[in-house]
This record gives C-alpha cells, structure tokens and sequence, in this order.
C-alpha cells in the first residue's frame, strides 16, 4: 500500500487559441522511505506534476483532473481546504536557493511564522525548533545564525535552510524541484546526502525532480521518465537506466556523458530526424583553412585579475582576485578543458582571452603575439576577427530585434566591408547548413527558435569571421541533455573539419571528458593542475581534482 | 558604516560644487550684473568702480570660491526689486512651502501606497480599473488645469474652501505655520491635494508594479509552499520587499514637489518660495533665482544623502554586504 497516490492527474493551461496540456493523466505512487526521481526535459511536465500534488499552479492554468491521496487522505477533494496540508503534510524545494527565501526576513522570522502557522506552539517553543531543526541540516552556530539573513548565507547552507523550512513542521513527503541545479558539484552532493538521511531518518516519501540523470543513478530508488505532459516510463532505477524499454528513454540515457570512457561522437536516437551521419560542412569551401602546426597557439602567462571597487559604484566584488597567477598553453587544433566550480575564475579567463576584460598584471600570446600589449585598434581586429566566443546562454547572447542573418552578417561585413550581398547571402546560407540549420532560419527572429537552435545560431555567428580559436564559455548548460548531444556533436564535427582549436569552459566534469584533449582545473582563480584528459581521470594529481571526481555524479554508478 | 557614510557624504558635496557653478555662471554671465544694478544715468566711471568693489574684476575661481563661502553662509546677495538679503526672503517664504509640500508628500504616499497595494492585489478587479483610470487623469492633466478647477468647483461653486492665499497664520518667531488656525488649515487642502497629485499617481503605479513582479517571485511561491496564510504573504512578505523601491521615489519626489510646487503657488497665490521665484523671474532678479537654485539642489542632494542612509538601515542586503560566509 503506497503512502502517496497520484491518480490520473492532469493540469491544463486553457490560452486563447488552443489548450495546452501541461500533464495528462498522470499515476505515480510513492512509498514511505523512497526517493522517487521524476526525470525529463524542459517541458515535460515534471515540476508542473510537483506543484499540481499541492495545487499551486500559477493561473490560468488548473489542476483539470485527477485526484491525489496522502495516506488516506484525498487532498484534492476541497482545494480551499488544501493550504493547511501545505507545510504540514507536504513540504516543497525550490531549485534557486537565492531566490527561495524572503531577502528582508532573517531565516529565524521566516522558520517562525511556518511553524506557528501549522503547529500550536509559543514563539519560544518555535524557536528551539528551528535551532534544533539548523542544526539538523548540518548549520553551525544554529543559535547565532537563526538571526542572519538570507544574502549572509552561502548557496549550499541557503539550500540547507531552505530544506529546514520545508521540513520544519514534520510533513511526510517532500517535493524537491530540482533541488541542486543551481549548486556546485562539492555541494550538490552534500545536499543530496542530506535529502537521503532525512528521509531515512524521518521515513520521508521524496519525489526528486531532475533532468541530472547522474543524481538519479545515485540517489533515486525508482525512477519516473516524463516527455511532453506524459508519462513515459516507471520502475526501478536500475532497470530504466540499464534495460529502458521506450525509445525516449533510451535517447535519453544515450546522450548522458559517460564519465568513465571517452567516446568519439554522442549516440543520437531520434525517430523524427536521423541525423548520425556526419553532417555537411558547407562553408569548409570557402573556409581559409591553415594547416595545423605543432605549436602553441594560445600563451597565458603570470594572468592576474583583480576587480577593485570604483569610488561611484557599489561593487560586490571587494578586490577579489578572480584570476591569480594562471599559466598554460593551447596547442594548436587540441581542445583544452577549464573546469572548475562557480568563482573560480574560468570565465573571466575566457573573457581576458577574447579581450572583453583587460588582466591586472600578466601577458596572454595568441599565435606569439602579445595580444594584452596592443593599444591601436586596428592591430586589435585582426585578433578579434581570429578568436570568437560562444556565450553560455543562448537567450541572452543573440540580440532579439535583429533577424538571424543580420546576426551573421555583422561580424562578415565588419572585417569584409566590399562583400557584395550575393556573396553575403551565400555565405550566411553556407553558414546556417553548417550549423544544421535551414535556409530560411536566416529571414527569422531569434524567438523563433528554441534554446539548442539558437545555440547553433551562437555558433554560426562566431564562425563568420573563421576564427582560429573558438572560446567556449559552457555552451551547453542552459540546454537539454540531449540537445547538449547534439551541440557536442556539431563542435566535435567543426573542429575536426576547420582545423579550429577550442577553449572550452563548464563545470561538468563527464562533457569536459568527452570534448577535451587536455584539461586545466581552476580554484579560486589558482590554476591546480593540467594534464591530459585520461591522465586527470584516472590518476589526478591534485587533492582538488580527486575531491571532484569523487563528488562527480556518475550514471554508472548504477551499474555496482 | 563609516566608509558609506562617507562615501555619500563626498559625493554629495561633489554635486553641490557643480550646482553652485551652474548658479554662479547664471549670476556672471547671464547679461551684466552691473548693468542689473544700477540705473541708466550711472557713469562709466562709477560703473567701473562698483565692479572694482564687487570683486567683479577679480579672476574667475577667486569670484567662485568667494560665492560659495558665501552660498554655504547663506548669503546670496540683495535681491535687485526687493531691495532687502535674499536671506531674509527665503527664511520668510520657507515656512510657507515647506507646510505645502510636507502635507502634499504625506497625502501622496500614504493614499499612493494604500490605493497601489490595492490595485496590485486585485488586478483585475472593478474599483483597480476605476483607480487606475482615474489616475491616468491625474498624470495627464497639468497641474494648474486641476487647480483652476478644483478652485471653481469649491471656492466658487461650493463656496466651502479658500481660493488663495494661506489663511490666517500664527508667528512663532522661528516659524509661521498655517495649522494652528481654522482658516489656515482650509487654505492648504486644495494646493497641498492638487501638488500631490501627480506624485500619487507616480506611487500608486510603482507600488502596484512592485506588488505584482514580487508576488511572483519564488520566495512568495516558497511562502505559499510552506502553507503560510495569504494575508501575511501580501502584507508581510510582499509588502516589506515592495516598499523599498517606493523610498527612493519619495525622496526624490519631495525635490520635485518643491520645484513642482512653483505652479501650484501660483495659481493659489500661495505666498512661498516657488511665488518668490515666479516673481523674480519676471523681473529678473537674478540673487533670487541663483539662490534658489542651489537651495533646491541642496535639498534634492540632502533628501538624495538621507534616503541613502535610510537604505541603509531597511535593506540588510546593504547593511552586510561582502559579509557572506563560506560554506
């Protein structure tokens, strides 16, 4: 007999034209003492199932049917009635632990009004809770710190106090949205640790919400897989992660990164496109291809950057040293990995690189050129015009009011001025199939596309001026697991085709193994080792790197 | 704390330079201050010699730096019609303003926040379009429009308020104030409702701005997660978060009412210091003019420095800032 009983759910966004089904008839049960994982991508439906259990589905959408039972309570039954359930039976994590909690409360004030809302207690008998309850969830000082607020908390202890306000008065089962997205690798498994002692501590039932596949195969018992509002696949972890029996299933668990081999390219099962065989690169005919020679294109040498407060403006960073004393080098046609956790300096190295900040002290040589030396201009675009970026977040790096061809264009006209627009528009076509795109992509707006598409707009854009060096600053973490196979698969492909050599800049360990032929790992702006990427996975040198790799969530795990 | 305080303490002193210079070139170099001065028939010679005393031969940063020595004394010169300090006039004309502008901002706030937080919680309601409608009014029709007709509709047709002037005043010797009298206080509902108006409607829309993003934000969703009641998820979560933005607007806004106020004093004929500034533009009385210039750029920058500090004391993502512990 489960403990929670989800029957046939379904939640509809009623829009003018049409009714979007967010989830359609959805059962899942869980037991007390389980972690059930709810797996899929953007747009499944997985968080919507979450918050429909407690109905707090923002407007116009509504929980249309379905009914769900606690124990044997049926807490749809009078959906006014179900504020009080909220908090006491259920309690729910948010994946941003900086956006969770109320910024002009201290956590004492915000566990206090929760407790006293639900249980009968005095403010002093709430009190106690709470210490007790921080102290629980592994904060020091609980005393002193339940009078902090929020901002004084780092990400990890926010999520902690986070979990402690949605247990603080004692529910049964927890919803954790995507709990440990937003946090770095050393603290998403300490968080994930903790959301397995407390459920066995306490005999939570525990619905996890992810699209990490890795924190499914270490934390989850059984799993969900979900795809457009349905339920596609439920059972044991194990047996979906290593005998999945739909297709989507399988697409999915094919485009995770293994982290223990290198494979050349991403196995991609798509009924709707076969797109396996290696795609057609279009502008490798116009492309002023160079012959790679054994050299090191990319000097770095003594980097330091520091930010210093300006005297008008209130700068967070107080003089920090986000880059300290960084030296390496990039061969020439390799991809050399940077990885480290947030503040670690990698993405400021990536910025100093294409020379968007200029370093505090330090000399950065591209192909023996100095390239922080140069004053003119002029002598800065012929640099420019061989070292692109591709931005993290395709939403934001592509300008919204401009077409795509115009995206494209601007860097061709800006280094080719007397291009004819014959030329031109034959160029941007050779550019948009080379890229997997078609045509006419070029006449629309970026709003048209979805995240993995305009990441290949990004692309496409950054290989206008055939760049020799393609500065990656984590290109596929906004996106979808097996968009991001995709993506992978399209850089791999262009690399080895243009000869191009890659920086390539994330914080997840198993695509750096995939993309890399060489790796650096950054902390705190201190460079700790670089070395070969099979050499780092299997005999890291560095305690930081053996600490990474540890704390790395690995889908194999499944497999011992 | 020190550092801040400091901080915006110099920059503020920055800015009042720079007004000052604004307010000495008007005084300098706008036509001649000589020619201002004196009559027609005065000769070339005496001319020469009033500029010699005046200090006007003088080179330029001397004259400035003895501008604001005296700006920051208060002394701003005789005003050329009045014939007296222009001290002396301020000091008069300020009760008189100050009374109108601080019951103007009362009036905006206190109906602006409670009308916005309304508008904001229930936005789609009918009496949320009916506010909001009306105060498009209020922003779109210009200030003296509204005062003309709120003079016909009371003072003429109802006959029940005072159409000009401030009623009867009492001195209390640093001060005269309105509101110790029947008469003074009726005087000051029509300016003061008409001044606050525009600063209302300013409000009521920021406020139901903020009421809205914040009550989408993940920690009202967490709150509401958490089974808190609804009441103090909008009045105690949103609310506190809300009001931040509206303490900067007020403090600018009450260096607006002030300017602002010039227009309202003179259709009520309200004997402050917007009226001393019409006046003296019409005759160009320009002591009068570059004084208060620098007095409302100082009480502009004093309101700007205040409401900083304030900052600091509500927001505690201010007062702690950099003080984020490792974990």
């Amino acid at each position: 007999m489960s403990f929670l009983k989800i029957k046939n759910l379904s939640v509809d966004y009623p829009m003018r034209k049409e009714t979007v089904y967010a989830a359609k008839g959805v059962n899942i049960e869980v037991n007390k003492g389980e972690i059930l994982g709810l797996v899929g991508e953007s747009g499944s439906g997985k968080s919507t199932v979450g918050n429909a259990i407690i109905n707090l589905i923002d407007s116009p959408g509504k929980v249309s049917s379905g009914s769900v039972i606690l124990g044997d309570l049926n807490i749809h039954k009078d959906p006014k009635n179900i504020e009080k359930y909220r908090g006491k039976k259920i309690g729910l994590i948010f994946q941003d632990p900086q956006t969770s909690l109320n910024p002009i409360l201290t956590i004492g004030e915000q566990l206090i009004e929760t407790i006293q809302t639900h249980l009968n207690l005095t403010k002093e008998e709430a009190k106690n809770k709470s210490v007790n309850l921080l102290k629980e969830v592994g904060i020091k000082d609980a005393e002193i710190r339940f009078n902090n607020y929020p901002h004084q908390f780092s990400g990890g202890m926010r999520q902690r106090v986070v979990i402690s306000l949605a247990l603080c008065c004692e529910p049964e089962l927890l919803i954790a949205d995507e709990p440990t997205t937003a946090l770095d690798v050393s603290i998403q498994s300490q968080i994930l640790d903790l959301i397995k002692k407390l459920t066995n501590e306490r005999n939570l039932a525990v619905i996890l919400i992810t699209h990490d596949m890795g924190v499914i195969a270490e934390t989850a018992d059984r799993v969900a897989v979900m795809k457009s509002g349905n339920l596609i696949e439920i059972g044991e972890t194990k047996k979906i992660l290593t005998n999945p029996q739909e297709t989507y299933t399988k697409s999915l668990v094919s485009s995770v990164p293994p982290t223990n081999k290198k494979i050349s390219r991403f196995v991609i099962i798509d009924s709707e496109k076969k797109n396996n065989h290696k795609n057609n690169i279009k502008i490798l005919n116009r492309w002023n291809k160079k012959e790679i020679i054994e050299q090191d294109l990319v000097q770095i040498k003594n980097l330091d950057k520091s930010f210093k407060d300006n005297f008008f403006t209130e700068n967070s960073k107080n003089s920090v040293m986000a880059v300290n004393n960084v030296t390496f080098n990039i061969k020439e046609g390799e991809s050399f990995g940077l990885v480290g956790e947030s503040g670690s300096g990698k993405s400021t190295i990536a910025k100093m690189i294409v020379n968007l900040f200029k370093p505090s002290s330090g000399d950065i040589f591209f192909d023996k050129i100095c390239i922080t030396k140069i004053k003119q201009k002029n002598e800065m675009m012929r640099f420019r015009k061989q070292i692109q970026m591709i931005f993290q977040d395709p939403y934001s790096s592509l300008n919204g009011r401009l077409k795509v061809k115009d995206i494209i264009s601007e860097p061709i006209k800006l280094h080719n001025p007397s291009i004819s627009n014959s030329d031109l528009n034959s160029y941007i076509f050779d550019l948009l199939e080379s890229v997997e795109l078609i045509q006419k992509s070029a006449d629309r707006y970026p709003h048209e596309f979805s995240g993995g598409q305009r990441q290949r707009i990004s692309i496409a854009r950054a290989l206008a001026t055939q760049p020799r060096l393609l500065v990656c600053d984590e290109p596929t973490s906004a996106l979808d697991v097996s968009i991001q196979a995709q993506i992978l698969n399209l850089l791999k492909d262009l690399q080895e085709q243009l000869n191009l050599t890659i920086l390539f800049i994330s914080h997840d360990l198993p695509v750096v193994r995939q993309m890399c032929d060489r790796i650096g790992v950054l902390k705190d702006g201190k460079l700790c080792e670089v070395s070969n990427t099979e050499d780092l996975f299997l005999k890291p040198k560095h305690d930081y790197t053996k600490e990474l790799l540890r704390l790395m969530p690995k889908i194999e795990s499944i497999y011992n | 704390m020190t550092k801040y305080f400091f901080k915006r303490l110099f920059q503020s002193a920055l800015v009042m330079l720079v007004v000052a210079f604004v307010s000495f070139s008007l005084f300098n170099f706008v036509g001649d201050p000589i020619n201002n001065m004196v009559g027609e028939e005065t000769s070339d010679e005496e001319r020469a010699e009033l500029r010699e005393t005046l200090g006007l031969m003088d080179p330029i940063h001397i004259q400035f730096s003895r501008f604001v020595v005296n700006a920051s004394k208060g002394e701003f010169g005789i005003s050329y019609q009045l014939r007296r300090p222009v001290s002396d006039l301020i000091v008069e004309r300020l009760p008189a303003t100050i009374e109108l502008v601080v019951i103007s901002a009362l009036i905006a706030l206190i109906t602006g926040t409670f009308l916005g937080v309304y508008t904001g919680i229930n936005r789609k309601g009918f009496f949320s379009d009916i506010i909001l409608a009306v105060s498009l009014l209020g922003v779109s029709l210009p200030t003296f429009v509204i005062g003309i007709l709120f003079i016909y509709l009371f003072a003429v047709i109802l006959g029940i308020l005072p159409s000009f002037g401030r009623g009867e005043v009492v001195d209390l010797g640093f001060w005269t104030t309105g509101f110790l009298t029947i008469s003074g206080l009726k005087a000051i509902i029509l300016p003061s409702v008409t001044l606050s108006l525009f600063q209302m409607t300013y409000i009521i829309r920021l406020v139901r701005a903020e009421m809205m993003e914040i009550l989408q934000t993940d920690y009202i969703k967490f709150a509401r997660a958490r089974g808190i009641n609804e009441n103090s998820i909008k009045y105690k979560h949103a609310l506190k978060n809300g009001l931040i933005p509206v303490i900067t607007i007020a403090g600018i806004n009450i260096g607006t009412l002030i300017a602002f106020s010039i227009i309202t004093e003179t259709v009520f004929q309200w004997p402050g210091m917007g009226f001393l500034f019409i006046q003296a533009v019409q005759f160009v009385d320009i002591p009068i003019m570059s004084a208060y210039l620098v007095f409302i750029a100082f009480v502009f920058v004093m309101i700007n420095f205040i409401v900083d500090i304030l900052y600091y004391f509500i927001d505690p993502r201010i007062r702690v800032k950099g003080d984020v512990s490792s974990g």
